[in-house]
């Protein structure tokens, strides 16, 4: 169990059930009275924001969370399964927990995915990902039109804005962080 | 600490004891560990060895020495709660205290204009203000002196009793009172506590349920607390027991009484005393949002 004084940011603690993470903290006492500790936490299976306002003598309970390396396998329907490649146990996450993510799942792509107890509540990704081009129009050579982007759609069904040069089947990198195009990969 | 705020500091300090010489204050350093502190409800000593405590105020020994005659006493020391520790507070401060004979809390409350005005001229001569989260507070024009009734009912539309009562008057100071103190331009003054809410002042003559207490605010941070202080010897013993008894049934350990001080506090003449948070000053004069931006190190660093 963790104290008061064990409040700080970067805490992980259970909350009425859920994991939360302590994203602000701040102790303050008011002359000389009793003092209060001033939370704010953010629920880490839907992303929602609370502040909680706790005192002396209250304990939490510390929320384990794992993080676990696996490899997407396939979507059916809303739900995306994954595998851990040591012990082959599956693990199934909803459309919505996956968030932006699901954008750049690719199968047998490895991610790191966020264990609370059996459930995953979310993933973390490589920076950067490779995705092919499987839409987009060709380039008008001489177009003066001054536009230097076009949309192109991947093979992970994403849309996104890349430079006119770019043609399908080609090879892009994605910055997973912004979701932006960031170079083309030769060759 | 960046080189700038070390200098600020270090000429805050120097300005505070120009003022105090100035005025005939005699400086006094009296021992930071020590047998035992006035017990307080909220506030834990760090224990060391033999079961002496470091100094949570200097108090209770700059006290005893205005029994003994002194009448302008000030001191810039360490100070040590154990467990505190936020944006604005560390386990190891520095306090600023001065205490006078023959006055009350008013007279504090004139050295405290009298003494913000003088820091800001010296200390910060360009804009002479003060700064809180991107405010300027001016310590030259006048202060307003509002009642902790007064405030709680104004900013919170609450009753102060009934918030005590309840168990929640932090909570609405902290959320409410204290954000409204904020928007004032110059420092504020709360005054007149519950007298519940202060351990070693007298209460007023016209009304005893209130303690002759005041806070000074600037920007809404709380810098300063001081009161007319109380002698009578009996009563200050009860209200110990009384935060004693409280502790214990919070679940803390009670803590040692000053017996010397208490033996001696019959022959304290009217006096009054007040303690101002020295790293909060310098915070207000640098601008800066949080205490580890003013001092050399935080316990995290060491």
């Amino acid at each position: 169990m963790y104290t008061v004084a064990d409040l700080k940011k970067g805490l992980k603690i259970i909350l009425d059930g859920d994991p939360y993470l302590v994203v602000a903290f701040d102790f303050v006492k008011p002359g000389k009275g009793q003092a209060l500790y001033r939370t704010k936490m953010r629920n880490m299976i839907n992303g929602s924001l609370l502040d909680r306002t706790y005192r002396s003598g209250e304990s939490f309970e510390p929320a384990s969370l794992e993080e676990r390396s696996m490899e997407y396998l396939y979507k059916e329907g809303e739900h995306y399964t994954f595998m851990d490649q040591q012990t082959f146990e599956q693990v199934v996450m909803e459309e919505e927990t996956l968030g932006d993510a699901k954008n750049y799942l690719l199968e047998n792509l490895k991610v790191e995915v966020m264990l609370f107890g059996e459930k995953a509540i979310g993933i973390s990704l490589p920076n950067f990902v490779n995705l092919r081009v499987t839409e987009t129009e060709p380039w008008a050579k001489g177009d003066t039109s001054g536009n230097d982007s076009k949309p192109a759609t991947v093979e992970t069904g994403y849309v996104l804005r890349v430079p006119p040069f770019i043609e399908v089947g080609e090879l892009i990198v994605i910055d997973t962080r912004t979701g932006d195009y960031s170079t083309r990969v030769k060759g | 600490m960046k080189i700038d705020a070390l200098w600020l500091r270090a000429n805050v300090i120097k300005t505070v004891r120009d003022f105090f010489w100035e005025r005939g204050f005699l400086e006094v350093e009296t021992p930071l560990l020590i047998p035992a502190n006035a017990p307080e409800e909220y506030i834990n000593p760090i224990i060391t060895t033999n079961s002496w405590q470091l100094q949570t105020s200097p108090e209770i020994c700059m006290k005893r020495l205005l029994c003994g005659g002194h009448q302008k006493l000030f001191q810039i020391s360490r100070c040590w709660r154990s467990g505190e520790r936020g944006s604005r507070h560390l386990s190891e401060f520095t306090m600023l205290e001065w205490y006078r004979s023959d006055c009350d809390y008013h007279t504090l409350m004139a050295d405290c204009e009298e003494l913000l005005q003088y820091v800001a001229a010296r200390c910060i001569p360009e804009s002479r203000s003060f700064v809180r989260d991107s405010s300027l507070i001016t310590p030259f024009a006048p202060w307003q002196r509002i009642s902790v009734q007064e405030a709680f009912l104004r900013f919170g539309q609450v009753d102060v009793w009934e918030c005590l009562r309840k168990g929640l008057y932090e909570e609405v100071l902290t959320s409410t009172v204290e954000p409204a103190l904020a928007g004032f331009s110059t420092p504020v003054i709360l005054m007149d506590y519950p007298k519940e809410l202060a351990a070693l002042a007298r209460t007023k003559h016209e009304d005893s349920e209130l303690a002759e207490r005041f806070e000074l605010y600037v920007g809404g941070l709380e810098l300063a607390n001081g009161f007319s202080e109380l002698n009578d010897p009996d009563e200050q013993r009860r209200r110990f027991e009384e935060a004693n008894r409280s502790r214990r049934n919070a679940g803390q350990t009670a803590l040692p009484m000053p017996e010397p001080f208490l033996n001696t506090l019959a022959t304290m003449p009217e006096s009054a005393g007040i303690a101002m948070g020295l790293d909060r000053l310098v915070m207000l004069t640098a601008g800066a949002d949080t205490i580890d931006e003013v001092v050399t190190f935080t316990p995290e660093e060491l």
